[in-house]
C-alpha cells in the first residue's frame, strides 16, 4: 500500500507513453491529433529519438516520407512534431513499475519518484540485442566482444573505437552496418559469419556494407572459439551442418581484437510483464489486437517492444495505429462485434495482430506482419478464414529477414465467419 | 613494531583472515595478482553455503564446512553481505542412489548437521513441482544456504581496509625467500617483506608452499563450467537441487542464487592451465544433458550467460590449514575447492586465532565495524526510493536498466575502501551488467562513470584489469590512421 504522502504525489495523465523511441513518439503524436491533450512520455535516455540517434546512416524514411534520411534525422521529423504539439516529454526518467490497472512509478534526478495513473498506457520500450552468453558461445570472457549496437554507441556517440581487427558473428542488419562504419573508420573487417543459410539482414544492406566493401559473408558458418585471456587475439570459425552442428575439419582461425555480434533482436518486455499482460513466445512481444491493445484493457504496444521490425518506417506506422487507438480508448468510444483469432500456418513465424476484431459497425484495413520462417521462392502467402480461402497472393521472395505483411480489406474483415484466421506460405 | 604480516591472495579465502587479522596490533597487507579481489575461483562457483553432510567425516573439510555454516548468517549481516537459506536437496534417481543418500544422511549426522531428513517422491514434487517425476528420494536439507562468493569477498576486504588492512592489486608473488626471522616476496612490483606470511592463493598456493618446504603439494585445477538462467519470479527451483556425488566432486546442480537467477552447473574436467577459464562445448553440453535429470524440461531460452571457475584440488582430498611444517611465521590454506566457500569463515577464524597466538598478537582497542552501505536500489520499497533519491538525485539515474542499478550505486562501488577500478570490478558490487543485456546498454555509461570517478581517460578502463581495455582510442585518431 502507497504512504498517503505518496498518494497524494500520483498524477493523472490520458495517455501515457513509456518511450520517446520513433515509437513512442509516434504514438503520442497519433494521440494528440485524435484530440487528447494531456499525454505524456516517459524516455530514460536523455534525449528523444531511441535507438535512431545513433543510427548515423541514411535509408531511413522511404516509406514514410519518401526520401532517404539518416537516423536522427528522421527522429527530428518526430521531436519537432511533438515539440510543435506541445506533448509534455520527460527525459532521464525510467519507467519502474506498471501494474494492469495502469498505475505506472518513475523515477528521474530532478523530478525523484513520479507517480501516474494513466487513462491509456503505450508500451513503446523497444528491444535489445541478444547477448554473447546467450548464445553460450565457448571460449573466454576478455574484453573486445560487443553487440553490435554497443559498439555503434562508442563508434558514432562517444567517438571511440572499440577495436581495429573486427569478425562480425550475425549478419543482422546493425551488424552488416558496423561492418561498414568499422570500415570507413579504418578498421579491418575480416568477415561476417551467420549460422543460418541465409541472412537474417536487409538485401540492400548484404550489398551496400559487405559486397561493397569486399568483406566476406560466410553463410552456414559460426564462431566455435572465442580466444584472448585480456583482450580479444581470435576466433576460431567453423562450417555448421544442416543441424547447425560445426563441421570437423573446417576450422579456419581468425587474428582479431574484436568481436561484434549481430545475432538477434529481443522486445524488452519486462514491464510488460510486470502487468501480467498475455505474451506470444514467437514475437516475444504482447499478444494483440488489430488496434495493438493487448490482453489488458488499455494498455497497447508498439514498435520492437511488440515485435522487432526491419525498418523504422514500420514502426512509426504501426505506432500510429495504437496512438489513435489509446485515444480512442480513452474518449469512451467502445469496439462492439466478435473477435477471431489470427494464428501462423506452414511458413509463418510470429504473426502480428494475433486476433482481430468483427466489428458490429463500418470495418478498416487490418495490417497483419509476420516473418517468413525460411526462404521461400516463387511461393504464394494464403489467408484462411477456417476453411475456406480468402487470400493467395504470389510473392517472388520471402525471407525471414525481411518482414512479410499482407492487408485485410474491410469488406474481407467485414465477411470473416469468426473462425480462425491462418496465415501461411505455401507453394503453389 | 607492529609485525609485518603479507596475505597472499585477495579470495574470499585471504580476505577473510585478512579481516580477522585487522582486529589485532599488526600491519596487515594483502597481495593480489588480479585487478580486484575475487578475481579467482571465488568469482565463479556455485554461491553455496553447504550444510556440510558431504564432506568425509573427521576430515577438515567436514569440521569447517560444518562450522562455517553456522558462521555465515551473522557474518553477512555484519559485513553487509547478501545471504538466504532456502535449503538444499540431493536427488535419487535409484534404489542404488538411495543407499548414497542414506550413506549422505549418517554423514551428515557424524559431522554434527542438523535438522536434515530424507524424503520421499510425493513430498519432493510437492516442494519443488518442477524435479523429474521418476525421482525415488531425496536429501532434504534444510540449512543449506546461498551468498553471493563475490559481493561476501569485497565486504569482507572492505571491512579489513577500513581497520588498516593495505590491498595491493595487481602483485603477483613469483617467489618467497626466508630472511632472517621473516620473509622477502619478489613480485612483478616489487620486494616486500614481512615477518609473518599468509598463503590464501588458491590455485597457487601449493606452488608457493614447495618454494618453502620439502614436503611437497600438488594441487590439480579442476575447471567447472555452468550456464546462468535470468531471474524469473516465481522461482523454477527454491531449493539447491543436487545429484548424487561422484568422485569428482557434488555433480550438476540446479540452483537458485542469492539473486534469484538459476544456476546450472558444474562440470569437473582437470586441466592443465590453472588460469583457463574458458568455456567449452563438449562440458557445458554435459552439463545441459545432466541438468535434465534433475529439470526434464529445462528451457535454455532464458540462458543470460555462461562461465567457468577453477577449483584447487589438492590430490590428498583435504584442506591444508595452519602453520607450514618447518617454516616459522608461515601459514597456509592449500586445496580449499567446495566447500571452501561454505568453510572460508571458520577457515580464517581458525587460521587468525592461531596465527594470533603462536605470535603474541594483541588486540586493538577498537575494531571498527565494517563499513554500512545503503541497501541497494532493486531491493528498496518505493517509499525508500522516494527518500533517497531527495537525499541524493543520482539514484534517479538508472544506468543498468536489467538489474536496476542507480548511477549513485555505480560511484559508490568506485569509492569503496577496496573500491571498483573496472567494469567487472564494478559489475561485481553493484550487479551493473549482470542481467539479461550483459551490460549491452549500461557499459558505454559505466566505463564514463569509471573514468570521471578515477580520473583516467576511458581508453585507459578495462574490463578486469592488464590489457583487457574496452577501446582502442578515438575515431579522429583512427581517421588520421593512427592505427
Amino acid at each position: 500500500m502507497l504512504s498517503q504522502k505518496l498518494k497524494n504525489q500520483v498524477e493523472k495523465v490520458d495517455v501515457l507513453v513509456v518511450g520517446a523511441g520513433p515509437a513512442g513518439m509516434a504514438a503520442a503524436i497519433a494521440a494528440k491529433e485524435a484530440g487528447v491533450d494531456n499525454i505524456l512520455v516517459l524516455e530514460r535516455e536523455a534525449n528523444m529519438g531511441g535507438i535512431l540517434r545513433q543510427c548515423i546512416h541514411n535509408g531511413f524514411g522511404l516509406h514514410r516520407f519518401k526520401e532517404e534520411l539518416t537516423g536522427p534525422e528522421y527522429a527530428q521529423r518526430d521531436i519537432d512534431k511533438v515539440k510543435e504539439l506541445g506533448i509534455e516529454v520527460r527525459c532521464g526518467t525510467t519507467v519502474l513499475s506498471i501494474d494492469e490497472n495502469r498505475f505506472v512509478t518513475a523515477i528521474s534526478k530532478e523530478k525523484g519518484i513520479q507517480l501516474f495513473e494513466a487513462g491509456a498506457l503505450i508500451l513503446a520500450m523497444g528491444c535489445r540485442e541478444r547477448p554473447r552468453g546467450a548464445l553460450a558461445t565457448p571460449g573466454t570472457r576478455c574484453a573486445g566482444i560487443y553487440s553490435a549496437g554497443t559498439a555503434q554507441k562508442f563508434v558514432n556517440l562517444e567517438g571511440y573505437m572499440p577495436g581495429k581487427r573486427v569478425v562480425i558473428l550475425g549478419s543482422g542488419d546493425i551488424g552488416l552496418i558496423m561492418a561498414r562504419r568499422m570500415t570507413l573508420q579504418g578498421a579491418k573487417v575480416l568477415a561476417c559469419v551467420e549460422l543460418m543459410p541465409y541472412s537474417s539482414g536487409l538485401n540492400r544492406n548484404i550489398v551496400q556494407c559487405l559486397h561493397d566493401y569486399d568483406i566476406p559473408l560466410l553463410l552456414s558458418h559460426t564462431v566455435i572459439d572465442i580466444q584472448g585471456k585480456e583482450r580479444l587475439t581470435g576466433v576460431t570459425v567453423a562450417e555448421v551442418d544442416a543441424k547447425r552442428q560445426p563441421i570437423p575439419g573446417t576450422e579456419q582461425h581468425f587474428d582479431c581484437d574484436t568481436l561484434l555480434l549481430s545475432v538477434g533482436l529481443l522486445p524488452e518486455n519486462e514491464l510488460t510483464r510486470q502487468a501480467d499482460v498475455e505474451m506470444s513466445n514467437l514475437t516475444s512481444g504482447a499478444v494483440v489486437d488489430d488496434t495493438l491493445q493487448t490482453s489488458k484493457e488499455g494498455i497497447f504496444a508498439c514498435g520492437n517492444v511488440l515485435h522487432v521490425h526491419d525498418l523504422v518506417d514500420f514502426v512509426s506506422a504501426e505506432s500510429f495505429k495504437a496512438g489513435k487507438a489509446a485515444a480512442e480508448y480513452v474518449q469512451g468510444k467502445k469496439r462492439v462485434g466478435t473477435y477471431a483469432s489470427v494464428k501462423d500456418g506452414d511458413g509463418v513465424r510470429g504473426v502480428v495482430p494475433q486476433k482481430l476484431l468483427i466489428p458490429d459497425g463500418d470495418a478498416e484495413n487490418v495490417q497483419i506482419m509476420f516473418r517468413p520462417s525460411g526462404v521461400y521462392e516463387n511461393a504464394y502467402i494464403r489467408v484462411m478464414d477456417g476453411e475456406k480461402e480468402l487470400i493467395k497472393q504470389k510473392k517472388r521472395i520471402l525471407t525471414p529477414g525481411e518482414m512479410a505483411e499482407l492487408i485485410l480489406k474491410p469488406e474481407v474483415v467485414k465477411g470473416l465467419s469468426g473462425a480462425d484466421v491462418t496465415v501461411s506460405i505455401v507453394k503453389e | 613494531m607492529d609485525k609485518q604480516i603479507i596475505v597472499i591472495g585477495g579470495g574470499v579465502v585471504g580476505c577473510a583472515v585478512a579481516r580477522l587479522l585487522s582486529r589485532y596490533e599488526a600491519a596487515v597487507t594483502v597481495l593480489e595478482g588480479g585487478e580486484d579481489v575475487a578475481h579467482g575461483a571465488s568469482k565463479a562457483n556455485s554461491g553455496i553455503v553447504h550444510a556440510g553432510f558431504d564432506a568425509a567425516p573427521g576430515s577438515l573439510k567436514a569440521r569447517l564446512n560444518v562450522e562455517g555454516s553456522v558462521i555465515y548468517p551473522a557474518l553477512c549481516a555484519e559485513v553487509d553481505a547478501p545471504y538466504s537459506r532456502p535449503g538444499a536437496m540431493v536427488l535419487a534417481f535409484s534404489e542404488e542412489e538411495r543407499r548414497t543418500i542414506q550413506t549422505l544422511y549418517e554423514q551428515g549426522v557424524k559431522n554434527g548437521v542438523e535438522a536434515q531428513r530424507i524424503i520421499e517422491r510425493d513430498e519432493i514434487l510437492q516442494l519443488e513441482p518442477n524435479t523429474n517425476p521418476e525421482v525415488v528420494c531425496a536429501l532434504l536439507e534444510p540449512m543449506s544456504g546461498l551468498t553471493s562468493p563475490y559481493e561476501l569477498t569485497c565486504a569482507l576486504a572492505d571491512h579489513a581496509a577500513v581497520n588498516g588492512a593495505e590491498f595491493r592489486m595487481n602483485t603477483r608473488v613469483e617467489k618467497i625467500e626466508k630472511a632472517g626471522k621473516g620473509f622477502r616476496l619478489i613480485t612483478n612490483q616489487g620486494v616486500f617483506e614481512a615477518d609473518l606470511i599468509v598463503n590464501c592463493a588458491g590455485v597457487h598456493s601449493a606452488e608457493l608452499h614447495n618454494q618453502l618446504s620439502e614436503k611437497k603439494l600438488n594441487i590439480i585445477a579442476r575447471k567447472g563450467e555452468y550456464y546462468l538462467l535470468d531471474h524469473q519470479l516465481p522461482l523454477l527451483f527454491e531449493h539447491t537441487m543436487f545429484q548424487c556425488p561422484t568422485a569428482m566432486g557434488k555433480g550438476v546442480l540446479v540452483s537458485p542464487t542469492v539473486h534469484g537467477n538459476t544456476l546450472l552447473g558444474p562440470s569437473a574436467e582437470d586441466v592443465p592451465d590453472t588460469e583457463d577459464v574458458s568455456t567449452t562445448a563438449r562440458a557445458l553440453k554435459m552439463v545441459n544433458e545432466k541438468s535434465r535429470l534433475t529439470w526434464p524440461a529445462m528451457n535454455l531460452r532464458t540462458v543470460i550467460t555462461t562461465f567457468a571457475g577453477i577449483r584447487a584440488h589438492e590430490e590428498n582430498g583435504d584442506f591444508i590449514i595452519g602453520a607450514v611444517e618447518g617454516v616459522p611465521g608461515a601459514y597456509e590454506t592449500v586445496g580449499i575447492e567446495s566447500p571452501g566457500l561454505s568453510a572460508a569463515p571458520a577457515i580464517a577464524r581458525m587460521l587468525a586465532g592461531q596465527i594470533a597466538e603462536e605470535n603474541g598478537l594483541t588486540e586493538k582497542k577498537e575494531w571498527k565495524p565494517a563499513p554500512k552501505r545503503e541497501k541497494p536500489f532493486y531491493a528498496m520499497t518505493l517509499e525508500e526510493r522516494a527518500e533517497i533519491v531527495k537525499k541524493n538525485p543520482e539514484y534517479g539515474a538508472l544506468v543498468c536498466r536489467c538489474e536496476q542499478v542507480t548511477e549513485a550505486e555505480i560511484r559508490a562501488a568506485i569509492r569503496r575502501p577496496v573500491g571498483a577500478t573496472t567494469i567487472d570490478g564494478v559489475k561485481r558490487r553493484t550487479r551493473a551488467g549482470m542481467g539479461r543485456c550483459q551490460g549491452g546498454f549500461c557499459s558505454p555509461r559505466v566505463l564514463e562513470i569509471l573514468s570521471e570517478e578515477l580520473r583516467l581517460d576511458p581508453t585507459e578502463i578495462t574490463k578486469c584489469g592488464g590489457e583487457s581495455r574496452l577501446l582502442v582510442g578515438t575515431v579522429a585518431q583512427a581517421m588520421k590512421g593512427d592505427r
